[in-house]
């Protein structure tokens, strides 16, 4: 049945962003309630289809080149795409009314909301779309959104400076998406998903061509989901305000990469070699972020690193060949980590903006609620039992111990350092003695704030549990091996937060000191140094040509050149009449001469 | 016998008195004196092409006669323009002297 309702989950918010840049700019309040209008109508549209079943969006034709291409403008209405609708609006919601609260004063409020809103268009299009022309063109926006959403507050270098390491760093990995859709497209003839399914015979039987548009296409998703080595720019991305954290840079839009890749999986299957390319960077990046984010000191570097690896965890899963697995993460891990985020958000402000974990402490006492949210948060991503973490990570623990032992080790490992890093994060921020004096004053945030977090707790809460979960996505089937990796995940959790505790209860410092962790593993230095002698040495070799050889060989040359055959003319013009007669007389002699004798 | 050649060498001369009065006479009376001497030697020579350049019906060939008078005339005014230009010079300079009036250059 057709129904204009999925045209209408994507262009609310683009409408209220439109309006908002064209009109109401110097509004603030009437803004931000058009950009929160718009996403609730978005959720309500999206639960309506998400209800409805058997709703289709009509489809136009936008480019057609007749027997070439035809990218048509379509909407995917499966499962997948239904599920994530409502994740991503619901989310999306519970974030803009967060953001009333915490951008209350801000003087950018009316060009925050307009992004939000472009942000949403964009994302849901992302969700939405059903050839790859769309879905790169959104995927763009997407990152063009998140750019100007971290650079939100430009004033500040260092909120400029990681919005154009997040734009760039995820180009490149784009760069290797577009050379992949550009691939898949000259094998099969064409760019709709639905249509390249049929024609995957034409690929299968060239597996090299093959695994390298599959790795290709994945470097999109390692460039947006901030998978090693394209993982530099999510850490920094954390300059942008709190709710862009908690919506861009850990729910919705690191998640694209994930959800793309379980879109074309159809692709990915067929190469085995991909597969075990995509599972080994996910496990590479998630024990990598849980170690560096054991020596991190501020709040939200720390929930950064920790999507890092869960956004790791969520990729092995897809290279494991489960997309069952990897959704059922990534749908418990947006809502869990956009509670984290807001709930960091919440601490952040109440402290004035501090964001050292060192400076903070005792706050259970004074953010009771704030607390508790942020409790859900930390046991629902370490995979505490009953809250939703443990039921995904599990999954995908279960699956990778049945498919591929080294995998398992290290996910199992870096779910220790998980419960470690977690607990150490909760035990400074929350127990212990206030130390500093905003974290002696601080108090409850108001109930705007305070409200979607009880929403996304009791959300994180039940997210694992297979009768809440189960109606939104297929869940991984269970194993018989499902007792005994539990058993280890949980041995592993209550080691990593036993140390924890016995480690940073009640201290006033840092009693561990590892340089290489807390540089990073010194890949921004790496990354420097690399720059430094490829584009950099590119770039001062280009200056010299321009420089010496276009500027003061051509351009200053022929100046110069008519300068100096001027100054020679100079000298024959003396200004006096009888010298130009002579002269005259002499040029008459010589054309004579020259034309008459000659 | 006066032939093309002894008018030609007669026209040549004049010129060559022309050009030297422009180029070595100080006075710029002399030297308009002189342009109109080379003007004058180019129109002698010019009656001359014509006076030697029979037509079918014995006629000499008219269009270098009816050009002398265009030089005459273009001469008269140029000479009136010159003049005017020189009593405006010695009105402001008190001088006619070329030497003196050599400021026009870079």
């Amino acid at each position: 049945m057709h129904s204009i309702l999925p045209w209408a989950v994507l262009l609310a918010p683009l409408v209220s962003a439109t309006v908002i840049t064209l009109f109401t700019l110097r509004w603030k309040t009437l803004s931000s309630f058009i950009s929160v209008a718009a996403v609730l109508v978005s959720f309500i549209c999206g639960c309506l289809i998400f209800a409805r079943p058997d709703i289709a969006a009509r489809r136009f034709i936008w480019i057609d080149v007749a027997g070439a291409l035809t990218v048509p403008l379509g909407l995917t209405l499966d499962q997948l795409s239904r599920m994530m609708l409502v994740l991503v609006s619901g989310i999306g919601a519970v974030i803009h009314i967060y953001s009333l609260g915490y951008m209350r004063d801000d003087e950018g409020k009316s060009r925050y909301f307009a992004a939000l809103s472009l942000f949403m268009f964009a994302m849901l299009g992302i969700v939405l779309a059903n050839n790859f022309v769309m879905l790169f063109i959104f995927w763009e926006l997407v990152g063009f959104t998140s750019y100007v959403l971290i650079g939100h507050w430009f004033y500040r270098d260092a909120a400029a400076a990681a919005a154009k390491k997040a734009f760039i760093t995820t180009r490149i990995g784009d760069f290797g998406f577009m050379i992949g859709i550009l691939m898949l497209w000259m094998a099969t003839g064409s760019v709709v998903f639905a249509e390249i399914a049929p024609r995957m015979s034409m690929l299968t039987t060239h597996p090299v061509f093959l695994t390298t548009t599959a790795v290709l296409i994945f470097c999109g998703a390692v460039g947006k989901s901030a998978q090693f080595p394209l993982h530099v720019w999510l850490p920094d991305a954390m300059e942008g305000p709190t709710p862009i954290s908690a919506l861009i840079h850990a729910a919705t839009m690191v998640a694209a990469g994930v959800y793309m890749l379980v879109r074309v999986f159809f692709i990915i299957q067929a190469s085995q070699i991909a597969l075990l390319v995509i599972a080994w960077i996910g496990a590479i990046t998630a024990v990598m972020a849980a170690l560096i984010a054991t020596q991190q000191n501020d709040i939200k570097r720390i929930l950064a690193y920790s999507t890092l690896s869960q956004l790791g965890y969520m990729v092995m899963a897809v290279g494991l060949a489960s997309n069952d697995a990897a959704m059922f993460h990534l749908f418990t891990h947006a809502f869990f980590k956009a509670l984290l985020f807001l709930s960091a958000g919440s601490v952040i402000v109440m402290l004035h903006h501090e964001q050292d974990i060192w400076k903070m402490g005792g706050l259970s006492r004074k953010l009771p609620i704030t607390f508790v949210t942020f409790g859900v948060g930390a046991l629902a991503l370490i995979g505490c039992p009953p809250f939703s973490g443990f039921f995904s990570k599990d999954a995908i623990l279960a699956l990778a111990y049945e498919h591929n032992t080294p995998i398992f080790a290290v996910g199992l490992f870096t779910a220790f350092l998980t419960a470690f890093y977690v607990i150490r994060l909760l035990v400074i921020v929350f127990f212990g003695k206030p130390r500093s004096e905003s974290a002696r004053e601080s108090g409850e945030s108001p109930p705007v704030m305070t409200g979607p977090l009880i929403v996304l707790a009791i959300l994180a809460t039940l997210g694992g549990f297979g009768f809440f979960a189960r109606n939104f996505l297929m869940l991984p089937i269970e194993k018989e091996v499902a007792t005994f990796v539990p058993a280890l995940a949980i041995v592993a959790l209550i080691l990593g937060s036993g140390l924890a505790i016995a480690l940073y209860s009640s201290r006033a410092s840092e009693p561990l000191d590892i340089e290489l962790l807390r540089h990073k593993f010194y890949f921004d230095e790496f990354y420097a140094w690399l720059i430094d002698w490829t584009q950099e040495l590119l770039a001062r070799i280009s200056a010299f040509v321009d420089r010496w050889i276009i500027d003061a060989g051509v351009v200053g040359g022929s100046s110069r050149g008519t300068w100096g055959i001027g100054a020679l003319l100079r000298l024959i013009q003396v200004g006096n009449l009888q010298a130009y007669v002579f002269l005259f007389g002499l040029g008459i002699v010589a054309l004579i001469y020259f034309a008459v004798l000659r | 016998m006066i032939t093309l050649g002894d008018y030609l060498i007669v026209s040549g001369i004049l010129f060559a008195i022309g050009f030297a009065g422009v180029m070595l006479r100080r006075n710029l009376i002399i030297i308009l004196m002189s342009l109109e001497l080379m003007l004058n030697a180019a129109n002698l020579s010019l009656i001359a092409f014509s006076r030697f350049r029979l037509q079918s019906g014995g006629l000499p060939d008219y269009n270098a006669q009816v050009f002398v008078f265009f030089i005459i005339t273009v001469a008269a005014a140029e000479v009136a323009v010159g003049l005017a230009i020189l009593v405006a010079l010695f009105r402001a300079r008190q001088t006619t002297d070329v030497k003196d009036i050599s400021q026009l250059r870079f």
